[in-house]
């Protein structure tokens, strides 16, 4: 995980960016426990929490920089750098490991290894809520259920 | 026109029911209503046609034979044709009470909700004083259905007779335990009860605000709330003046961020704050300070659905139903390598086997149930000699596992138990809130020594040492996490230690 002082704030993070940042956090302040909100938004906005949105969203919480960067390097779902193009998330949790996850899993890193999916980044889950159905995957955002290589393959085919 | 029923469930949708449900709405002469999941997820897409002798079902129906659907000619002598969803085997063996709406209503319709029996529970509370509602769910023996099985009405007592100008309801619903989805399907399916369970909770313990922390891996359930929440202050359930009583209840939806940890009650009220999801030491209870250090009644979304149906039809009704101490129904998940998985609420008591054999059909692959894991991925691995224990919270204590919320994830005779051990630990190493260190460095040492005994590396020596780590998570960890991960390892070890009997390999790895 990034640290405030240690990761460059992206070309992206203009004064743009950062106003708008300070928009979501004002829009959220006057909740109780306003931060995880504020992260969601700014998630949905960019993508990614920056290093540069950290300071921005502390002070218009009225935290310090060190507290919010705790609660961003502790979720799994805040990223930290800009997402790729495409997202492939994969359960690996007891239930579709039943049913074979272990070895889609492996079969998807490889073919994310080998270039033949283009920009994807294949993530590992734990339980989609689909545990009836497994293997169970998200596609972009979408779930689907009773995946094997080849719908992944079909799914993913010219993806760049 | 023709009315079809199409499951909005997000397990229907994975298996494509938005397809079929543009296919049936591309027809002029038929009317589509996205309700919840029945529960026979190994049937979805499951289609009901509203037919005069009732709603006639269709098991995994694809876009193209929509219709065969509408003509009833789809499989007409086979499996497919369920006939009367309502009388069919697997639903009609079933005693739904806290589920008994899902899959019927339309989940965004607050009037169909009232038609069905919705709200009865909430006006009869406002009629009554806080205590004798609190003391209306003790006597029904509800159990607290996240997994503790905590009394819910001795915890609303306790946050009723503490003094504070302010009270919240939180109700976890970050239903994250591998082979549960029983919250989920409850709320995609009938999101009011929710509501309704919760209102009233506020009532019975002097909370004017609610929030539900839902994980953001359940859009569609988060979608759903949220829609139901806004009709419910439209319709004067939720605000100022719920149902015209004066009491206040406000109630909020917050995403949690994919911490497995913020399932434990005290990490999640952490993070409702907007903290890191650490675990809180205890004491103080969350029922006398919770969340902001305020009195707090903390319940499970089944806990709460399951409120209304009490408060409908008294106390003493739920309680006849279960066994022992374990009074009233659980939602059972059957989940894994299974036949029919699905959703299916009895009267606790039920045996392991009856969920399994009977209901679940055995496995999917259709050889022999090696292992059962019951209770998320901190439940006992139980093995076949082990499937005629009756679901009961003691009785499972006392067989060294755990009922927890319900799930039972079932495995064949290609499981390697070794290495189902030794996910258990790499899962408690990547989820750990790393408050304490018996969690967060134990099990890393556990994945390590579960390396070494996969690849056969002094076996002996290393089980004592495993043994040893095992115990000292159990009794040093904060929280359930470090202090149950090491359950689903010894268990393991215990019913199948054969996977363990390594012998060294030249790659050193598994068998």
């Amino acid at each position: 995980m990034s640290t405030p002082t240690s990761t460059p704030a992206s070309p992206e993070a203009g004064p743009d960016r950062s106003a708008l940042v300070r928009a979501v956090a004002e829009h959220h302040r006057d909740q109780r426990g306003p931060l995880l909100p504020v992260l969601h938004e700014v998630l949905a906005e960019f993508g990614y929490v920056d290093a540069a949105d950290v300071p921005v969203i502390a002070d218009v919480l009225n935290l310090s920089a060190a507290e919010v960067h705790g609660v961003v390097s502790f979720y799994h779902d805040v990223r930290t750098t800009p997402p790729p193009t495409h997202v492939v998330a994969l359960c690996r949790a007891e239930a579709c490991q039943a049913v074979g996850a272990e070895s889609l899993y492996a079969a998807a890193q490889e073919r994310a290894a080998s270039g033949e999916m283009g920009d994807t980044e294949v993530q590992q889950v734990f339980c989609l809520g689909n545990c009836a159905l497994g293997p169970s995957g998200t596609v972009d955002g979408r779930l689907l259920g009773r995946l094997d290589a080849a719908r992944l393959t079909e799914l993913t085919a010219g993806w760049r | 026109m023709t009315t079809v029923y199409v499951p909005g469930d997000a397990s229907a949708v994975a298996m494509g029911a938005d397809e079929v449900a543009a296919a049936f709405r591309a027809r002029a002469e038929v009317t589509v209503v996205r309700t919840g999941s029945r529960g026979m997820l190994w049937a979805e897409p499951l289609v009901e046609v509203a037919t005069p002798g009732g709603r006639v079902g269709y098991a995994n129906v694809a876009p193209g034979e929509v219709g065969a659907v509408l003509d009833g000619s789809l499989d007409a002598d086979g499996e497919r044709a369920l006939g009367v969803v309502a009388d069919h085997p697997w639903l009609a063996g079933q005693h739904r009470v806290t589920a008994a709406r899902v899959g019927v209503v339309d989940p965004g319709s607050v009037t169909d909700y009232e038609a069905h029996g919705g709200w009865v529970g909430l006006r009869r509370a406002l009629g009554m004083a806080p205590a004798d509602v609190v003391a209306e769910v003790t006597e029904s023996g509800l159990r607290g259905r996240g997994g503790a099985g905590f009394p819910a009405g001795v915890k609303w007592k306790t946050v009723l007779e503490t003094a504070a100008d302010q009270k919240f309801v939180a109700c976890n619903f970050d239903e994250g335990d591998s082979g549960t989805f029983a919250d989920r399907m409850v709320v995609e399916g009938d999101p009011f009860t929710l509501v309704e369970g919760m209102t009233i909770a506020g009532y019975a313990v002097g909370a004017t605000e609610g929030y539900v922390y839902v994980r953001s891996e359940y859009p569609h359930a988060i979608a759903a709330l949220r829609r139901a929440i806004e009709a419910a202050y439209t319709h004067g359930f939720l605000g100022d003046d719920v149902c015209g009583s004066g009491h206040r209840f406000d109630l909020h939806v917050r995403v949690g961020a994919g911490a497995y940890i913020c399932g434990e009650e005290s990490s999640m009220l952490e993070s409702l704050e907007g903290k890191r999801g650490e675990v809180r030491a205890k004491p103080p209870i969350p029922a006398i300070s919770g969340l902001f250090g305020l009195p707090t009644a903390v319940n499970n979304v089944l806990t709460l659905c399951t409120v209304p149906m009490i408060l409908a039809d008294g106390g003493a009704a739920y309680a006849d139903l279960g066994v022992g101490r374990s009074r009233g129904t659980q939602l059972f998940q059957l989940a894994g390598n299974i036949a029919r998985g699905g959703l299916v609420e009895l009267p606790f008591g039920v045996t392991l086997r009856e969920l399994v054999e009977g209901y679940g059909g055995g496995t999917l692959s259709g050889r022999p149930v090696r292992a059962i894991q019951v209770g998320g991925p901190l439940g006992a691995y139980l093995s076949p000699a082990q499937l005629d224990l009756p679901m009961d919270y003691e009785a499972f204590a006392e067989a060294g596992a755990m009922v927890g919320h319900g799930g039972v994830v079932v495995f064949d005779d290609t499981v390697d138990m070794a290495r189902m051990a030794r996910f258990a630990m790499e899962f408690c190493s990547l989820e750990s809130c790393g408050k304490c260190t018996p969690c967060r460095i134990g099990s890393v040492r556990g994945v390590e020594t579960l390396d070494r005994i996969i690849a056969g590396d002094d076996v002996p020596a290393n089980l004592v040492l495993l043994d040893e780590l095992c115990e000292t998570m159990t009794k040093g960890s904060l929280c359930a996490m470090g202090g149950l991960t090491p359950m689903p390892v010894q268990s393991a070890i215990r019913h199948f230690p054969e996977d363990f009997d390594r012998t060294p390999t030249p790659e050193g790895a598994a068998r």
